[in-house]
């Protein structure tokens, strides 16, 4: 609509298969970094600090769960290999990470990918079935991977800090300044987040990416063509987990404590939904699942206070809005599903395509 | 038409800015926090507890609010998970808060920090860990009830009176959840158990604790406990009693800590004939006999509407009404002493909290004094049995070794 298509010619097959096909790509990364980066300074000078503060934390949950979604994306999506220990993997990640800032007082620079090479490592570990088991059968391998890694924190009191299995972890400071407001922590989030999405986009794009894709469409053909069956999908895990390690540590950077409450099952399935939400193997599709996971909640409970009293008393509507969220939770996912089982990203190619050629599209 | 959506526009402005005047002209109603879970891991809890607190504003609030100024509870449920506990923190924040009632264990360590860097008073009655009665050293986090530790003394100061007040060479069992909230009460019950001469013998129930079988056996054939100190959380209370009653165990001799106290426990083991001697350690009052309900029931029947099913559930629904009541006496407190048309802080809110003191809503609440050192209140429980299927009182308000739990939050604050 605003650009055209034709008359980019790409001469070498680096161009071709570059991150930016096109220079409005570009032109919209850098439009978006731009908001993106500005945006606790629009959101104060629009509603003032107090505000500011809530609207950024909103999105600081939404930066977490981002890089959670992507790298679980990376398993679920691209490689074919599910897993509900995600939670668990995450767990590994944060405890890791808390217990080297408190015992050995180490910055978050070495923690963080401590915590993700940690549960990478465990990731590994759990991965081994994968070459032998599929589908539902890995979904309880890793079921119980998720277990067992809850209740060995929980039983060793050198991993989980104590009888209350919780760390509390000093602020993370950049160049001795700690993160405390929800707008420092925010450029702190956003950094790893857009690390993690170019990281993705980079990945699925390289022959590891490929090879990932070869495995999930057909692993025996992946194999006949000389794919390394053994070592792609190790590599998977490995890369998967250490995404969820690195979300454990930024949970645990953001709310300056580690427990293991924060990662237990059905955090693992709320991850499970946002990729299932946003599209399988695609990376806009785990950041819209992200968000959308994230919002819809906030969404649904702003929506109810606002209109809710015209229909219902004060009261009711207390019992209300949290049963019309989960109410909703689920049946959006099912409409969405139904509508679209591609997810939100095949939503958005669709709108995109449509307003490619708009206003002739014939 | 241009010129008459100016008019409208014109007369819209108007209209907030008149009504905005209004707003500045009255003294703004004072916002609370109330953090929730009615959908979550533990929303047995959190329908009755909630309305608990709604019931307890509104009558304040029609009784003309405090010192003049309404409250608003503003509820936010968090599903019992812990970033949305975070982003319900910063709506309330955003609201202008003066105090947060917070609920759920890990919500209350995540925002520990929070709430002093932004000096807003949090309250964990049942939650958070039993340290922070450590004023002096999470001065924002007001356990306001009887921490775990608090709970064990009492349970093992309950069973030596049960046992003829001599503990020496008895057995007692502890049988617990096996998660962090389940441990916490140990180092206390290990220290009694020496200073008291009794055996103590552990029982981990592992998640989500609906199959004991093996553990009730252990204790009651085996070990042949002298007393049960149990410490159970979500549906495992009504297990623990279905099997102790199932081996013949008399009930009489087990005592529940707070989250295992409820009617709903006693119905879900099969109605409160089954549980017929089970005692319950609880920190507020039981019963809807008190003259705050009948207030309530009045104001709903003015209002020309029944009394709220959910004072049915009383053990919860009381533990709302004494959490919301604390949080009012802490605001009425700071109006006291800023004056009552002031804008009042998280700050001011934290220093009258420091001052709650015989505050008892006739026996609902325990005789809580909060201090600037001991933001627990002193930790006081009272024990209700079963009896012809009721919740009976069968004993007054009581605290127990308190030098015990002392030296162990002074331990606690010396390791970090």
């Amino acid at each position: 609509m605003f650009h055209r298509e034709s008359g980019y010619f790409k001469t070498t097959y680096a161009a071709d298969g570059g991150l930016y096909p096109l220079p409005i790509a570009k032109w919209t990364v850098g439009v978006l970094l731009a908001g993106f980066i500005l945006l606790p300074t629009i959101s104060t000078a629009l509603s003032g600090a107090v505000s500011a503060e809530y609207y950024v934390s909103i999105v600081n949950l939404i930066l977490i769960a981002v890089v959670g979604a992507l790298g679980l994306n990376i398993l679920v999506g691209y490689t074919g290999q599910i897993s509900i220990g995600h939670a668990g993997f995450m767990s590994v990640g944060a405890y890791t990470a808390a217990n080297l800032a408190v015992k050995l007082d180490l910055p978050f620079w070495i923690t963080l990918p401590a915590g993700g090479l940690m549960a990478a490592f465990i990731g590994v570990i759990v991965g081994i079935p994968s070459l032998r088991i599929k589908g539902l059968y890995l979904a309880i391998a890793t079921l119980a991977a998720q277990l067992i890694i809850e209740w060995v924190i929980n039983h060793t009191p050198a991993i989980s800090g104590g009888s209350q299995a919780s760390i509390e972890v000093p602020r993370p400071t950049v160049l001795g300044h700690p993160l405390k407001t929800q707008r420092e922590l925010y450029y702190f989030l956003l950094f790893f987040a857009v690390l993690s999405i170019v990281a993705t986009l980079n990945l699925v794009r390289s022959r590891i990416g490929r090879a990932f894709v070869a495995i999930r469409d057909q692993d025996i053909a992946a194999e006949i063509i000389g794919i390394n069956i053994f070592r792609y999908k190790l590599t998977a895990f490995a890369i998967s987990s250490f995404y969820a390690g690195v979300t454990g540590v930024l949970y645990t950077y953001y709310l300056g404590i580690a427990n293991y409450e924060n990662f237990l099952i059905t955090t693992s399935i709320d991850y499970l939904a946002m990729i299932i939400i946003g599209g399988l193997g695609s990376v806009l599709g785990s950041i819209l699942g992200a968000i959308f996971v994230t919002l819809l909640p906030i969404v649904i409970r702003l929506f109810m206070e606002s209109f809710g009293t015209l229909l219902f008393s004060a009261s009711d509507l207390n019992n209300i809005i949290p049963a019309t969220r989960l109410g909703l939770f689920g049946l959006l996912i099912i409409v969405f599903l139904v509508v679209e089982p591609e997810g939100l990203n095949r939503l958005w190619r669709n709108v995109r395509n449509y307003f490619r050629v708009w206003p002739f599209s014939y | 038409m241009t010129r008459h959506l100016a008019r409208l526009t014109a007369a819209a402005a108007g209209a907030i800015l008149m009504s905005a005047g209004a707003a500045i002209a009255q003294p703004k109603e004072i916002v609370i926090g109330v953090q929730c879970d009615r959908t979550g891991a533990t929303q047995t809890v959190g329908v009755f507890f909630c309305p608990g607190v709604h019931d307890y504003t509104n009558l304040i609030n029609s009784k003309g609010g405090v010192e003049g100024r309404k409250i608003r509870a503003m509820e936010i449920d968090h599903e019992y998970k812990v970033p949305q506990g975070m982003e319900a923190y910063e709506r309330h924040k955003k609201e202008g808060a003066v105090s947060i009632l917070l609920y759920g264990t890990p919500h209350t360590q995540a925002l520990a920090a929070k709430l002093a860097e932004d000096k807003i008073p949090g309250t964990s009655p049942g939650f958070g860990s039993a340290a922070s009665a450590d004023g002096k050293r999470y001065p924002y986090l007001f356990p306001i009830a009887a921490t775990y530790w608090s709970q064990a003394a009492a349970a093992v100061k309950f069973v030596k009176d049960k046992l003829g007040g001599n503990l020496k060479g008895k057995k007692i069992a502890y049988l617990f959840y096996d998660n962090p909230a389940g441990k916490e009460p140990l180092p206390i019950l290990e220290d009694l158990a020496k200073l008291e001469g009794f055996e103590l013998k552990t029982f981990a129930v592992p998640a989500p604790g609906v199959e004991m079988g093996a553990q009730v056996l252990d204790i009651t054939q085996r070990y042949r406990a002298d007393f049960v100190i149990a410490h159970l959380f979500g549906r495992s209370p009504s297990v623990s009693i279905k099997e102790f009653k199932r081996v013949g165990y008399p009930l009489s001799k087990v005592v529940s800590f707070v989250w295992g106290s409820a009617e709903a426990d006693l119905q879900a083991a099969g109605g409160g004939a089954v549980a017929e001697g089970y005692n319950t350690m609880q920190f507020a009052g039981v019963g809807s006999d008190y003259p705050v309900h009948k207030q309530i029931r009045d104001m709903y029947q003015k209002e020309g509407k029944p009394a709220p099913k959910e004072m049915a559930s009383t053990v919860y629904y009381n533990r709302g009404i004494f959490h919301m009541a604390v949080h009012i006496e802490a605001v009425r407190n700071a109006l006291k002493a800023k004056g009552a048309t002031a804008n009042i802080t998280g700050e001011d809110v934290k220093g009258g909290f420091e001052k709650v003191k015989g505050v008892t809503l006739d026996g609902l609440m325990p005789p809580l004094e909060i201090t600037p050192t001991d933001h627990e209140g002193g930790g006081w429980v009272q024990i209700f049995t079963v009896k012809g299927g009721k919740l009976t009182k069968s004993s007054e308000w009581f605290r127990a070794y308190p030098e015990v739990i002392k030296k162990h939050i002074e331990a606690d604050a010396k390791k970090s």
